[in-house]
């Protein structure tokens, strides 16, 4: 009986990770067709289709924009969470429990709604599409997330180990970077990873905000128009990468960390 | 360095809550002072208005002389010792001990060499590289004073340090803080509920009780002579006679006599007689009896008394209820 039902779970396992990373598993396999058309048979492995990527200027132009919003974009997201976290975990304000619903509202909102927002009141302040709009829409996506993560990570210790900073003689800022920040360190980077990956696959805002810089998500979704290649699996295959690396740089700096204190 | 504290009518409120109310009192400069009461009667709130934590509501203080209303925590000459110590956990022990005085810009070689002489004050030489997790609770603790104690404050004030420890340590570090403050002579001010501990470091107990200070003095008069019941009874365990059952003592006709169980254990020659009493129970201490003895003068009255351990007691035994007569007490 026992037998069965492990045999159960297992065979359960196996069907979940198999639905969700066999569409995976396709993907990369055929980025090493060699042939035209990423299809079965399979006829590689050749690295013909990676070669085709390293050349392509337009790719590698989107490779570097996305790179350069999501940490660009991220690292803002961080600092302005992370400042919304203290002020509203460490001083009385006015409402402070509808600031904090109102910073977290975002999230609830599709990122569709938030793009057009954003598209509709650039043009009105006659701000032009580019990279910088897709950052500021990327910080507005992430903020959300980087303040929920930050605040949760606040603690009574480090209030009152701010408390004994002052106490000796620090002055806000001093305590804000020697105390602070170096406590929410396994947080704040968690917040970072995570906005990061987000802001490394996002679409609809990047589609919406940017005419000729465009993000590798737009760049491959123009690719698709002009039908599939095996160049597409490709460079599906290195953002995967991408975002595989980011996790497990996550998993390895902060949770190890935080399993350890 | 050291300085004296003068606190001068100082109420604070918090919301419609009354936590302190017009507290008046002065610790002179290099004593070592125990506010002493029950949970929320306002000892760490007074505490906490003299670090800068939170302004009075009404009243001044000072320390050296200085009017302290308003200056923030970081410009006061005092330092605190947190109850949870709150040592910085991602800093080194010397790095924790340095910070007040990097934040004072003392360059880096001579705030190492201060740091390290002041963890070797407190028992923990060359531990500097350590860092807070690794050590445990009675070691922390004495980081948290060390680091207090680094800057030289004028007075160091000490939240509940000893509540976290077990009894034996906590002696120890009674012992231990004694020295370092006699070493320093810096005005230490200790909050804690536990009169023994009051009672084996302080120069000067404060007692409070519902933001009001009831009694204050040297621990030797705070505890033979109180001011008042509650201090009588705070500071362990106490007969309360009414004045006119024991006309002897000499007291006004409606006053309250204290009398310490012990007192009644080596009376001189010419101590007050109370009469005879019949021991009701006993129990056996090791360095004392203790009794539950009904006195003849009162009868309707329970004394609690200690008797020499070399004393065979047994209930219903006739004991002679003498006491010198600098042991009694008048109080409210």
């Amino acid at each position: 009986m026992r037998r069965v039902a492990s045999l159960a779970g297992i065979v359960y396992a196996a069907a979940i990770y198999g639905f969700v990373f066999l569409p995976v598993a396709v993907l990369v396999t055929f980025s090493f067709q060699s042939g035209r058309l990423p299809v079965p048979p399979f006829d590689g492995p050749s690295l013909r289709w990676y070669g085709e990527v390293l050349a392509d200027r337009d790719l590698m132009a989107a490779l570097a924009n996305s790179a350069l919003v999501a940490v660009g974009s991220s690292a803002v997201a961080v600092v302005l969470g992370f400042l919304a976290a203290h002020a509203l975990a460490r001083h009385r304000l006015p409402g402070a429990a509808w600031q904090r619903a109102l910073l977290v509202a975002p999230l609830t909102v599709s990122t569709l709604i938030v793009g057009l927002g954003l598209l509709m009141l650039a043009g009105e302040l006659g701000i032009s599409k580019g990279l910088l709009l897709v950052g500021v829409g990327h910080v507005v996506l992430n903020m959300p997330l980087c303040f929920a993560v930050i605040f949760a990570g606040m603690t009574e210790a480090q209030r009152s180990a701010e408390r004994a900073a002052r106490d000796l003689g620090a002055a806000e800022v001093a305590v804000l970077r020697l105390v602070t920040a170096p406590m929410l360190a396994p947080p704040i980077l968690a917040a970072f990873f995570l906005s990061v990956t987000f802001s490394w696959d996002e679409f609809i805002v990047a589609f919406l905000l940017s005419r000729f810089d465009v993000t590798l998500p737009v760049e491959i979704w123009s690719l698709l128009r002009s039908g599939l290649t095996p160049e597409t699996n490709a460079i599906g295959s290195i953002v995967f990468l991408v975002s595989i690396g980011l996790v497990v740089l996550l998993e390895l700096t902060v949770f190890r960390r935080v399993g350890r204190t | 360095m050291t300085a004296g504290v003068e606190i001068i009518g100082v109420s604070k409120s918090f919301g419609g809550a009354r936590a302190l109310d017009d507290v008046t009192l002065d610790i002179p400069a290099g004593a070592y002072a125990v506010l002493l009461g029950p949970s929320g009667c306002g000892k760490t709130t007074l505490l906490f208005t003299l670090g800068g934590f939170h302004d009075a509501s009404a009243g001044t203080v000072r320390i050296g002389g200085r009017d302290m209303n308003g200056v923030p925590p970081a410009r006061r000459p005092t330092t605190t010792m947190f109850q949870d110590y709150a040592l910085f956990p991602h800093m080194s022990l010397t790095d924790n001990v340095a910070f007040g005085l990097r934040m004072a810009g003392m360059g880096r070689r001579a705030r190492r060499d201060r740091a390290g002489e002041m963890l070797a004050l407190v028992g923990l030489p060359d531990a500097g590289r350590r860092r807070p997790h690794e050590l445990s609770g009675g070691q922390r603790q004495r980081v948290a004073l060390a680091r207090a104690l680094a800057v030289e404050p004028d007075v160091l004030l000490l939240d509940e340090p000893l509540g976290a420890l077990d009894l034996s340590l906590r002696r120890q570090m009674q012992e231990e803080l004694k020295r370092i403050q006699g070493q320093v002579g810096t005005t230490f001010v200790h909050v804690t509920h536990d009169q023994e501990e009051a009672m084996a470091i302080a120069d000067l107990i404060v007692v409070m009780r519902d933001g009001r200070i009831e009694d204050a003095g040297p621990p030797q008069r705070v505890y033979a002579r109180p001011a008042n019941r509650f201090t009588a009874g705070f500071m362990g365990e106490v007969n309360l006679i009414p004045a006119a059952t024991l006309p002897q003592a000499g007291a006004a006709e409606g006053a309250t006599l204290a009398i310490r169980p012990e007192a009644f254990r080596d009376p001189g020659a010419d101590a007050l007689d109370f009469g005879a009493g019949t021991v009701i129970e006993c129990a056996f201490l090791g360095t004392h009896w203790r009794a539950h003895v009904r006195p003849k003068a009162a009868p309707g009255a329970t004394w609690i008394l200690h008797a020499p351990a070399r004393d065979g007691l047994r209930p219903g035994d006739r004991v002679a209820l003498r006491v010198d007569r600098d042991r009694v007490a008048a109080v409210e």
